[in-house]
């Protein structure tokens, strides 16, 4: 194993100062725990949001820290869910009176600790509610299971969410916010190579030379299917026809894309995606309000991408394009 | 139980998983992450570090509950939720004492399994923990209630247990990362099964020796 580490055992810590070094103006780590909050919290009666989850995912999710996105990012070990009393203490950080939002998701570990955190921030006082986003087309739902898992389609509800919080809407209303984003995203993966948990010092799987993994996850974990390698055009088309079925869309539905790679795919080729995702849209006669292009929801150093579709009506639309001053994200013009 | 009993249970728990470790980051690099074994020998190393501090609680029930929120606060994943929420319950059925009798020691198990399965949702067969604990505690309760003394009862199930790991192999998940690979994970033992027969074996090893 070859990587840019000292001790394995430290990297995350390690991490969590080297993003407080680079980005003191936005975001800050609460002290003796792996939570970072913004430096300067929003005002006092806004509803605070929180997400984390497991490390190896970056610039999820520390570098979505700021004004229009969230106010604490609890992070776990690499692909590892934080433990309850370091989410309690990301739904301190970010409560300012009027409640917190938790985006949770969906993989067992996260959903139960996040959870358990819920149960005793509310047993101190805090109103806290929760969402649990489940964007990933490649896992059947059902009722009898986990579940569909949550990827790169959760930055879309942090965004919807963050900008429904920042222009003072009341928890319940920031939850229905994220709600309907999580019921108009979907997402799929795939992986041309996989990646390497430092703790464990191998690659989670291996891949023959012309192979690919489909409906991969964002934890390292193999796909749900293994084909051989598909041009860049033929693999958007069989995803983003994945999505569109899932999504129900029609002719003329409005949308915004995420074209994300997912740790070792050059911008290079994630833009060919994006050419042909661009392309579907015009062809299917949807209207694109925006694309985003580049590294999102990451897992560690696996090479390959994630696609995602969210449909939007007037106020997601709003929602999505709203202003955000994050490290990882910043668009439009701030008031603060 | 005697709570020195307890005590070496997780110190011994502790090593068998340490020892296994790189075993259980196999199992699940080939249906999860890669990180069971890992997560698990973290969480249990700062539970030996616990009871081995100066002014640990020597009652079973506090003892039982530092237990609890060391793994709670140091594994992470789903394993640290499952096991801190079934010590945390277990630590209500055991007394304020240093020691208890067998039906206390096997209700307290109950509660923890019963914690287990109300925090993961997790039913028989769905590829999980719960496949070992369910039976194995089945086994303890029907062994005891024969009059079969609990030492007699901890190597029993301590070997059941094993089996029962093994027999998840064929089972498609339908809880935990696992099921994400739906038939894909098939064929595969889960690794969770696997460390719950080490505490089994770390149980057995105790009680029996003692």
């Amino acid at each position: 194993m070859k990587k840019v580490l000292n001790r394995v055992e430290d990297v995350v810590d390690e991490a969590l100062e080297g993003f407080q070094a680079a980005f003191p103006t936005y975001l800050r780590r609460v002290e003796g725990t792996h939570v970072l909050t913004r430096t300067r919290p929003k005002r006092t009666g806004l509803v605070g949001l929180v997400s984390g989850g497991g490390s190896g995912h970056e610039p999820a999710h520390g570098g979505y820290v700021g004004y229009g996105m969230l106010d604490a990012a609890v992070a776990g070990e690499v692909f590892t869910s934080p433990t309850p009393d370091q989410v309690l203490a990301g739904i301190r950080a970010a409560d300012r009176g009027a409640g917190v939002l938790l985006i949770i998701k969906n993989y067992t570990g996260d959903v139960m600790n996040f959870e358990m955190a819920q149960e005793l921030a509310q047993s101190d006082g805090i109103r806290v509610e929760a969402v649990v986003v489940d964007d990933d087309v490649a896992v059947d739902g059902s009722l009898y299971t986990t579940g569909r898992r949550g990827i790169a389609g959760t930055v879309f509800v942090h965004k919807a969410a963050g900008a429904a919080a920042e222009q003072g809407a009341s928890l319940d209303e920031v939850r229905d916010a994220a709600r309907a984003a999580i019921a108009h995203v979907r997402s799929m993966g795939f992986a041309l190579a996989p990646c390497t948990v430092p703790a464990a010092g191998e690659p989670t799987f291996t891949l023959g030379t012309t192979e690919m993994e489909l409906g991969i996850g964002i934890h390292g974990e193999p796909g749900t299917e293994r084909r051989p390698v598909a041009t860049a055009d033929d693999l958007a088309n069989m995803i983003l026809g994945r999505l569109s079925e899932d999504l129900a869309l029609t002719p003329g539905s409005r949308l915004a894309a995420m074209v994300n790679g997912m740790g070792a795919t050059p911008l290079l080729e994630l833009a060919v995606l994006a050419r042909r995702t661009g392309q579907w849209a015009r062809e299917a006669g949807h209207q694109m309000d925006v694309m985003w292009l580049g590294e999102f929801m990451t897992s560690l150093e696996m090479a390959g991408a994630s696609l995602t579709l969210m449909r939007l009506d007037d106020r997601l639309a709003a929602l999505i394009g709203a202003p955000a001053d994050t490290p990882a994200l910043r668009q439009g013009v701030v008031h603060d | 139980m005697t709570s020195e009993q307890f005590r070496r249970i997780w110190f011994r728990f502790g090593e068998l998983v340490t020892e296994h470790r790189d075993e259980l980051n196999r199992l699940d690099a080939a249906i999860g992450d890669a990180d069971h074994g890992t997560n698990l020998a973290r969480g249990l190393a700062k539970v030996a570090a616990d009871l081995g501090a100066d002014g640990s609680p020597t009652h079973l029930a506090a003892s039982c509950r530092q237990v609890g929120m060391a793994l709670l606060s140091t594994v992470g994943g789903a394993s640290g939720a499952l096991w801190g929420s079934a010590l945390l319950r277990a630590a209500g059925a055991l007394p304020e004492a240093e020691t208890c009798d067998t039906a206390t020691a096997v209700a307290a198990a109950r509660q923890a399994v019963d914690a287990i399965q109300s925090r993961g949702h997790a039913e028989l067969g769905d590829k999980t923990m719960v496949d070992v604990w369910r039976p194995a505690l089945a086994l303890l309760e029907a062994s005891v209630a024969e009059g079969m003394s609990g030492r007699k009862a901890a190597v029993a199930v301590a070997e059941r247990a094993v089996t029962l790991a093994d027999e998840t192999a064929p089972l498609v998940a339908r809880r935990g990362r696992a099921s994400y690979l739906g038939a894909r994970s098939a064929g595969h033992v889960d690794p969770g099964s696997v460390s719950t027969a080490l505490f089994w074996r770390a149980v057995a090893d105790i009680v029996a020796t003692s």
